[in-house]
């Protein structure tokens, strides 16, 4: 057979794979392209959790009560569990920790841009629990059936966290909207910051998003931008309603012709700027990520030293006895 | 040097990481971490797998050190079981009416 034909036969089995909803796994043969797409969107995704860490760890120190200390605490060590679930996950493709963690302080690689605002307010810990998660969960649902394997079962355990996440957002504006008239008017406030954002997780509309139709045929995503964008919309409105909070969209209304809800359109152009680099934290987020990294650099040394220096002994002792 | 042979420089090696979920059922793998030596791998991995009692205990194996058929299903490592449908009981006629069977 020559390579030209063992490559056809190859396309042939992982397309067969693929069409039958079947997983792919590490050391199955792939397309670049497969592989180069996937790498791109798990490390994406990976930075993002551990980006995320960040807004929400801002406020540990001044949680209100031990209760939202100890929920917090256990939100932002989820955070992190998420971010290696999937760096193992990116990993069974071919590229080293160390790499991933060096592309996104140099800033080559991206994370979700919705990081990239401020927690001005205890309220936001509520509000990104409710619709920053919310959106998350919304996007990541469907990936556990992506057709990457370890990527599914990476998404199949954030999934099943992310519910403390969403719910425990939800109870804490819900006791602020039963406090006083400041705390209603902080979650309020946070809701107008967070909302448009939140939307924009989803990314690009369709017709501007060029890379939807080939992740779609690959199965790797399940459905597009909009849809999730749709989907997440209909979710939160009657929360939101049950709630008794006002989402900054005059154009939010029932359609019962489409069965959804309409809304209006995100400023696709503070998205861009926000992706570019622009938006309020950028520079800050990667500054602390560097930071912790370069400060941690004793530690991993330390420790390799310290492994090295008991594998010696062992050896030694071995070969003596 | 690599830092699977203990480099201070190289990056932690990669563990496979097993847990069992309670008593009586097998270790199944989770996922993978990086640790510095075997002792650190078991303690992150209680910190990454089992924050939520997913586990009653864990098995960490340097991934190197596993050996892997390829998991192609057409490979010929599988082939012979293909063919036997003698090996499985629905193989063999017995009447509907033999009781316990």
């Amino acid at each position: 057979m020559t390579q030209v034909e063992q490559e056809r036969e190859l396309q042939a089995q992982f397309d067969a794979v693929v069409a039958r909803h079947d997983r792919i796994e590490p050391r199955d043969w792939m397309p670049e392209g497969y592989r180069k797409t996937l790498v791109r969107q798990i490390a994406q995704h990976a930075h993002s959790e551990i980006i995320g860490m960040q807004p929400e760890g801002n406020w540990i120190t001044r949680a209100p009560s031990l209760r939202r200390k100890a929920t917090l605490l256990a939100k932002v060590q989820d955070e992190a569990g998420h971010g290696l679930y999937l760096y193992s996950a990116c990993e069974t493709l071919g590229v080293s920790r160390a790499e991933l963690t060096e592309l996104l302080i140099e800033g080559k690689q991206k994370y979700s841009s919705i990081f990239n605002y401020p927690t001005l307010s205890y309220a936001d810990v509520g509000t990104i629990g409710w619709l920053v998660d919310g959106a998350a969960i919304a996007n990541q649902v469907p990936l556990c059936r992506t057709s990457y394997g370890p990527y599914g079962r990476a998404m199949i355990r954030i999934c099943k966290e992310e519910s403390f996440h969403q719910r425990q957002g939800f109870e804490l504006l819900m006791t602020m909207m039963r406090g006083t008239d400041a705390q209603r008017a902080m979650v309020q406030e946070s809701v107008d910051r967070f909302w448009w954002p939140a939307l924009m997780m989803f990314g690009p509309p369709d017709d501007a998003s060029p890379n939807t139709a080939q992740s779609m045929a690959w199965g790797i995503k399940r459905d597009t931008n909009d849809e999730l964008r749709q989907k997440f919309v209909d979710m939160t409105v009657p929360q939101a309603e049950r709630l008794g909070v006002t989402l900054p969209d005059p154009a939010i209304a029932w359609n019962a012709e489409r069965g959804h809800y309409d809304f209006g359109e995100p400023d696709w152009e503070e998205f861009a700027a926000v992706v570019r680099g622009e938006g309020p934290c950028n520079a800050q987020r990667i500054a602390h990520r560097r930071r912790a990294h370069e400060e941690g650099a004793w530690v991993r040394e330390a420790a390799s030293a310290f492994a090295a220096q008991q594998a010696a002994a062992q050896q030694a002792q071995e070969v003596s006895a | 040097m690599s830092a699977a042979a203990g480099g201070v420089r190289g990056e932690w090696p990669l563990w496979e990481v097993f847990v069992r979920g309670k008593r009586g059922l097998n270790h199944v793998h989770v996922g993978s971490l990086h640790a510095a030596d075997a002792e650190m791998a078991v303690r992150n991995a209680r910190d990454v797998y089992t924050r939520r009692n997913e586990g009653v205990s864990i098995w960490v194996v340097k991934a190197s050190d596993v050996t892997a058929s390829s998991p192609d299903e057409k490979d010929p490592l599988f082939a012979p079981a293909g063919d036997k449908v003698y090996r499985h009981p629905t193989f063999y006629d017995v009447p509907a009416d033999v009781p316990h069977m």
